[in-house]
């Protein structure tokens, strides 16, 4: 063993007793002197895709505002408000698309986390052990379903289901009345802002609950067991310890489940219905998300407004996203300073 | 290991400068998505008849035209014609290759393919949300001898900007003065009502599933999957069901001669199909690469003369024989190269 080292200060026949075995003797190993430029390279290259992936988003950004400029020019901040979106006129506005999407997120994340939250719940405390690993492997298979299946499984078997099980039924139950009577009107199509929204759902559900259950593991044992040894229920350990302990994770799982739901493409395109009028508020009612107009509408739009304003849609989805990042950073600052007050 | 990887390597780049070289021999276009298919099948049998490659990319009309007015392409594809204005500013020729048509589908329990008639202004008022239900008046008394029902109209149509929704708006368009003046003409409008689906497939899932539903597919996708088309009325006055005979009568009552920006729509004739439209290719006056240009050409040349029965199967219609003469005549007189000489098909 010692013979295939390179430079070994103990080798040979001489035999160091205890107390010289402390104090290091000879020079130290020298294998790293081997190659000098390993380490600047090494560094360089880090450094080079940390610059890369910044300057590539700076890019980024500035292309979708020189993209946009017609637009900006024209319509202002303006765009944001308003709901006019007609190609052949060239009036654009963008509210119906941002409603949209904030919107079948709102519901996706609605549904998406408390489920996941049960999800990782189960797999770190209560599932019997054998029952932990294929649960586990199928909840992450879920995420890598191509997100069109879903699209089409959401157009074709789901938007009918919901249409006849659900949207019916309530109709039938709050036609009459005021407020909600609104919510669920529409034509019974199986289609719209709240297809979306459990569709992503759906598509979410893997992402958060997969980061959840990794963060839930990382608990130390000694804490769980110390409220266990105190009498706490599996709920309050759950609740009171392995949550507090792992929120940033948590915060994190979600965000990321988030940002794929504000982003998803195809799969709301799909079950979204795709219509630019916002005419009610109803959770059935046929709608639009930005990326799904994007989809729908770039190949075919003329140079011009049209086109800067479809750009200019993008350009407010990155701003929300960054909206949305911004503000779990400072969720998480204010959880940790409120950390310690009420344990 | 080592070995093996570099081995690879080699081959990739061995590979693709092979493929690099038949690029060169070839052409390449890019545009329209509904001609798409013929264009593939057309591509096939000439690489097989000449060993000369086309590579066509179905990117969209507008992104073809994108793609051809900064040269990326050697030829774009457009289902909309370019006006006489706009190809000459662009110093661009445009013409046509096949015709196809746009055909209104229906969902309705009881009515079979071909037994409701409409009239465009019928059609316009139920997509502009003016009649909302089957058995209104208007439809009533262009049908006395269909059992109507009294339920509302579902309203389908395209979310995605297409070339299809052009040809339908631009026929509303002329046919519905509310709808010219209201909505107008457009790969993409600002639909009033109805629920999008994305591509002919969209639209025709969502007919097939609602009931009391009414859409507007491709021809090819209303024949291939037997929808249950309605006849319309077109210029003339006459009902007509949607064929290749009607599409044709249709391509052959516009003046080819005077320009190739013919919109087939409510055409004059007593057979003329009313939603009929012909796809078109554009290429640059002046060609930097000649190679490139004629072998295009050729390509064309020899769809126009090999290729109508292949065009058929995939139920596009082929053009009429006058047509392709004065396709010819136009590469002849306009496509030039650098030093001004016509790049000739012989």
């Amino acid at each position: 063993m010692a013979a295939t080292l390179p430079v070994t200060p103990y080798d040979g026949d001489e035999q160091p007793d205890a107390m010289e075995r402390a104090t290091p003797r000879g020079e130290p190993p020298t294998r790293r002197r081997r190659a000098p430029w390993a380490d600047t390279l090494f560094s360089a290259l880090s450094h080079g895709a940390a610059l890369l992936t910044l300057g590539l988003l700076v890019a980024i950004i500035a292309s979708l505002v020189v993209g946009a400029a017609p637009a900006i020019r024209e319509f202002g901040l303006g765009f944001l408000w308003s709901k006019d979106w007609d190609p052949v006129q060239e009036k654009f506005g963008g509210l119906v698309m941002i409603y949209g999407t904030l919107m079948t997120s709102f519901i996706a994340l609605l549904i998406a986390v408390p489920v996941s939250f049960g999800i990782a719940m189960f797999l770190t405390e209560l599932s019997p052990k054998w029952l932990k690993r294929p649960l586990g492997v199928t909840i992450e298979l879920l995420a890598a379903v191509p997100s069109i299946v879903y699209g089409m499984w959401g157009l074709l078997v789901f938007g009918p289901l919901l249409a006849s099980w659900v949207q019916a039924p309530l109709q039938a139950a709050f036609g009459g009345v005021p407020l909600l009577g609104a919510l669920f009107s529409g034509p019974p199509v199986g289609i719209g802002l709240l297809s979306a929204g459990i569709i992503l759902a759906i598509m979410i559900i893997p992402f958060i609950a997969a980061t959840m259950r990794d963060v839930f593991e990382v608990t130390p044992a000694m804490l769980k067991e110390s409220a266990y040894g105190l009498g706490s229920t599996t709920w309050e350990v759950v609740w009171r310890v392995v949550l507090p302990y792992t929120k940033t994770g948590v915060v994190g799982g979600i965000m990321l489940g988030l940002g794929r739901a504000l982003g998803e493409t195809m799969a709301v395109t799909f079950v979204i219905g795709n219509f630019n009028q916002l005419d009610s508020l109803s959770l059935f009612q046929a709608a639009n998300s930005i990326p799904s107009a994007l989809a729908n509408e770039f190949a075919e739009a003329g140079e011009g407004l049209h086109q800067a304003s479809l750009i200019y849609l993008g350009l407010v989805l990155f701003f929300i996203t960054f909206v949305v990042l911004s503000f779990s950073r400072l969720l998480l600052m204010r959880l940790k300073r409120g950390e310690g007050r009420h344990s | 290991m080592t070995p093996n990887i570099l081995h690879v390597a080699c081959l990739g780049v061995s590979l693709t400068l092979a493929a690099g070289v038949a690029l060169a021999e070839g052409a390449t276009g890019a545009g329209a998505s509904f001609p798409a298919p013929v264009y593939a099948k057309w591509a096939d049998a000439y690489n097989k008849a000449t060993g000369v490659r086309i590579n066509y990319q179905s990117v969209g009309s507008g992104a073809g035209i994108k793609q051809i007015r900064s040269k990326t392409v050697d030829f774009g594809a457009s289902d909309m014609p370019l006006t006489d204005e706009d190809l000459a500013r662009d110093g661009m020729i445009q013409f046509p290759t096949v015709i196809g048509g746009v055909v209104p589908v229906v969902h309705v329990a009881g009515i079979a393919a071909g037994q409701l008639k409409l009239s465009g202004a019928v059609l316009g008022d139920i997509y502009l949300g003016k009649i909302t239900k089957w058995n209104d008046a208007a439809v009533a008394v262009l049908n006395p001898d269909v059992k109507l029902p009294h339920a509302a109209i579902a309203v389908v149509r395209r979310a995605d900007g297409s070339g299809t929704s052009f040809l339908f708006t631009n026929y509303l368009s002329k046919v519905n003065a509310d709808w010219k003046s209201k909505v107008g003409e457009g790969t993409a409008v600002n639909w009033p009502l109805g629920v999008g689906g994305k591509g002919n497939e969209g639209v025709s899932s969502y007919v097939q599933r609602l009931p009391n539903a009414i859409g507007y597919v491709e021809y090819a996708y209303a024949k291939q999957n037997k929808m249950a088309y309605v006849q319309l009325a077109n210029a003339a006055g006459r009902y007509v069901s949607p064929d290749d005979t009607s599409f044709k009568a249709a391509a052959a009552g516009a003046d080819w001669n005077k320009s190739f920006y013919q919109v087939l729509t409510n055409q004059p004739g007593n057979d003329s199909w009313p939603i009929t439209g012909a796809t078109f290719i554009l290429m640059h006056k002046a060609q930097d690469k000649r190679a490139e240009a004629a072998t295009t050409l050729k390509f064309f040349d020899w769809a126009y003369t090999h290729g109508d029965q292949m065009a058929q199967e995939l139920d596009y219609v082929p053009l009429p024989a006058s047509v392709k003469v004065l396709i010819r005549k136009e590469w002849a007189n306009s496509l030039k190269d650098t030093t001004g000489k016509a790049i000739a098909l012989q």
